[in-house]
């Protein structure tokens, strides 16, 4: 037993910090800083410097641009990622739609899709949720009729964050009503300019627009654009689960949380002396670095366990649990740093279109981020749906 | 990074568990807990067998030169089966002061009785005043006959199996006022050297301790371990080592409290079903999981930086371990309890002795209040650095400045 890195495995890191010091563009760099959020042509121009250097796929499988990072690597690339700050590459491209269609796209699909998708060339959303279908997501009923070589398909998507900004989207529709429900689930590619598609903005309690809901009225999709076999849509997605366990905890976003935390805490005066000084402000920061060093340890725990593809480790929900408490609780402790501070809102600075109108930069996106982090503990099958599973599963009951 | 056992460290673990499976069953440790000594004299035989006695010990002296995973792989299964023997005191505490501090000669002597079980150790540190500092003592060791001799006197408590021990570790000051860091000693006493007395008690988790007076205790120069006046490193070191032991029985402890657990929501019926269907009970059982599995991964890392010789990292993380672990230990506990219902406040259900256990692992050698204080202290000097640190690493960007402005005008 060593918990140690290796030295190959410290080199790797050193080389990954290097390119994040010197290849994230300032300006993308100050905004990941300050908590901005980012436009669709910073993202894709970030995704492309990433893809130009062999590094916008790690986890793919090498003949589709993936690296063959060790899981321990990925892990560092990812923390260092975090920590930079650099801006993570879009999730529902990396992290899903590519992996399924690696594993169940045909070569054709694999070649049309797969380059574009990784050079964020092709932005995709995910048309999962629907008004009737959170967690309990097998109850979807946006419906998919056969006609000739295309589907038709009806109904309402909920949470397709970023469709606003998005050229495909991923999509689960009912092909068999009568079905028990996970089987009669079908997974459709389709273009958002398809004639039919209505993108609804839903603004958060973070102020931002990200997400909205999705209307779909007799939207024609090519018999072409299923992935895999009709009513088999469930095994696909189902497939995600788990799958990206290396990023999934996301401690870098939390200690990167911590360090700016105490960076501020430092230079914000509490009673005639810096607030770092404070006792009670530094036992909170130990307690969640204790956290996230357990953290780190038991993922890495969990990534170095010998697996199976596509058949992850059910503990995995931990990191998800875990990661998404501690999330929250970084981005709590930032809040409580900033004070007062944090309490001004700037719309237009959040999304990274105008300047600070006052001093206060650093503070403005920190109330923000911490209400948006509400949502990690959500998305992705909430923390009580990660409980059942890990009932199930690993205790049996 | 490497999370795998080597096939030596898989045998003793295989072995350790068959051996407790076979031998320590529940009914077994209550009879010896209600009996004297309070342990099983047969089990220690059996642990000197299975080398675990001599396990830290280097070969060289009679030992088998284990390392701190071998020490947690043992203490978790001692958890796991709440055992009452003399393992921390003798082999870990008294037997790391000698391993860490003694000369040739006394290793020589003593190494390889420890490890055939014949003889039990105490360590006589503790004293009522300190609480958790462990430079707080007021015991003195006078120097007589030019130093041939010296003269102890003092009063140590909470000695952990101070009542059997043959032999005692105790530490005593030489020279400077009480809590100062330097001028502190080890000395290796026989148990029943004349000025010595013992009152003895239960502990709350059943495990045995004495109160130990020195009166005029008279002790040749041969029985100090190490040199006058410097001993306080080592016993820092001693104590980070037990407690990166303690938090492996603690995970040990509640991953068998957390098991039993499980067992009986599967069997309890209420309401016509097992209590096991019920979704709340479903998610704390589940939240007692991932308390344990972040536990033991503290319990690894303080297990691999307890042979750090950097003295500030090792305690920072073996504080780090023990304030989560002290802290998730009870809350197992309380849950393990609460989840087991009426029949878990009872002597006769395994839940609450686990619970007490706990509590005790909790409070020795510091709480985890206590040693989150620790790791906020070591972690507010560290940090002075690191600011240092991360403001000259953006300094390489230009547009940082402005970073630096808009912090310049809080």
């Amino acid at each position: 037993m060593d918990l140690r890195f290796t030295d190959a495995e410290l080199a790797f890191r050193e080389q990954v910090q290097q390119f994040f010091r010197t290849a994230v563009p300032p300006d993308i760099h100050r905004k990941c800083v300050l908590g901005q959020r980012l436009s669709k042509p910073e993202l894709q121009g970030w995704t492309r410097i990433l893809f130009e250097k062999g590094w916008a796929t790690p986890a793919w499988a090498p003949e589709w641009g993936g690296t063959g990072w060790s899981p321990v690597q990925q892990y560092i690339f990812k923390e260092e990622l975090h920590m930079a700050p650099a801006p993570e590459p879009l999730s529902f491209n990396v992290n899903m739609i590519g992996p399924v269609l690696i594993a169940f796209g045909t070569d054709e699909q694999k070649r049309r899709f797969l380059p574009s998708i990784a050079r964020l060339d092709y932005w995709f959303c995910q048309g999962f949720s629907e008004p009737g279908a959170g967690s309990d997501l097998a109850s979807l009923r946006t419906s998919a009729r056969l006609e000739g070589d295309h589907y038709v398909v009806n109904g309402q998507k909920l949470w397709t964050s970023t469709a606003h900004h998005a050229d495909w989207c991923f999509l689960l529709v009912r092909t068999d009503p009568e079905a028990k429900k996970q089987q009669g689930i079908t997974y459709l590619l389709m273009d958002m300019k398809s004639p039919g598609v209505t993108v609804r903005p839903i603004v958060t309690i973070d102020g931002h627009h990200e997400t909205n809901e999705m209307f779909l009225e007799n939207v024609r999709i090519p018999v072409a654009n299923r992935v895999g076999e009709e009513n088999k849509g469930w095994d696909y997605a189902k497939y995600l689960l788990g799958h990206e366990r290396s990023g999934i905890a996301r401690v870098g976003i939390s200690k990167m949380r911590v360090r700016r935390a105490k960076e501020l805490a430092a230079r914000i005066d509490a009673g005639g002396r810096p607030l770092s000084e404070d006792r009670g402000f530094r036992e909170r920061v130990a307690l969640l670095e204790i956290e996230l060093k357990a953290l780190e340890i038991t993922q890495m725990r969990l990534i170095s366990a010998a697996t199976v593809p596509g058949k992850p480790d059910p503990k995995s929900s931990i990191l998800k649990m875990k990661g998404s408490e501690l999330q929250q609780a970084a981005a709590q402790l930032l809040l409580e740093t900033a004070g007062y501070e944090a309490m001004e809102f700037d719309r237009d600075f959040l999304r990274g279109a105008a300047e600070a109108s006052g001093p206060n930069d650093w503070a403005l996106t920190i109330a923000p981020n911490h209400y948006w982090a509400r949502h990690v503990s959500i998305v992705g099958g909430s923390n009580e749906i990660q409980r059942n599973i890990l009932a199930k599963t690993v205790l049996g009951l | 990074m490497d999370f795998e056992l080597t096939s030596d460290q898989q045998m003793l673990q295989d072995g350790l568990q068959r051996l407790l499976g076979e031998r320590y069953d529940f009914e077994h440790r209550k009879a010896q807990l209600f009996g004297t000594p309070g342990w099983s004299r047969d089990m220690w035989s059996r642990y000197a067998e299975m080398g675990l006695l001599g396990l830290p010990f280097a070969e060289a002296d009679g030992g088998l030169g284990g390392g701190p995973a071998d020490i947690m792989i043992v203490s978790e299964a001692f958890g796991r089966a709440l055992t009452l023997e003399p393992y921390i005191s003798t082999v870990l505490l008294a037997g790391g002061c000698l391993r860490l501090a003694g000369w040739p000669a006394q290793r020589a002597a003593l190494v390889p009785r420890i490890a055939d079980g014949s003889v039990l150790l105490a360590f006589a540190h503790v004293e009522r005043q300190a609480r958790y500092d462990l430079a707080d003592v007021r015991t003195t060791a006078q120097s007589l006959h030019g130093g041939a001799d010296w003269t102890l006197n003092g009063a140590k408590s909470f000695v952990l199996h101070g009542d059997t021990a043959d032999k005692l570790v105790v530490s005593a000051r030489v020279s400077g006022r009480e809590r100062e860091r330097s001028g502190l000693a080890l000395f290796l006493v026989d148990s029943n050297t004349p000025g010595i007395s013992r009152r003895v008690y239960v502990m709350q988790d059943g495990t045995r301790a004495a109160d130990i007076t020195f009166s005029n205790v008279q002790v040749s120069n041969d029985t100090l371990l190490g040199r006058a006046g410097h001993a306080l490193p080592v016993i820092e070191r001693v104590v980070d080592c037990t407690i990166a032991a303690l938090c492996a029985e603690a995970v040990g402890a509640m991953t068998r409290a957390h098991e039993l657990t499980v067992e009986y929501l599967k069997v309890r019926k209420q309401f016509g079903t097992t209590i096991g269907s019920f979704q709340a009970l479903q998610h704390r059982a589940v939240d007692m999981l991932v308390m344990i599995e972040q536990a033991r991964s503290l319990s690894m890392y303080a297990t691999m930086m307890a042979a750090e010789d950097d003295s500030k990292a090792r305690t920072c993380a073996v504080s780090a371990a023990k304030a989560y672990v002290g802290r998730v230990g009870k809350l197992v506990g309380e849950q393990a309890i609460q989840l087991h219902g009426g029949i878990g406040v009872t002597e006769e259900c395994a839940v609450g002795h686990y619970y007490r256990r706990l509590t005790m692992i909790d409070v020795l050698f510091g709480d985890s209040g206590h040693h989150l204080g620790v790791v906020a202290a070591a972690q507010a000097r560290a940090f002075d650095a690191q600011v240092t640190a991360v403001t000259a690493a953006e300094l390489r960007r230009d547009f940082v400045n402005e970073l630096v402005r808009a912090g310049d005008g809080l």
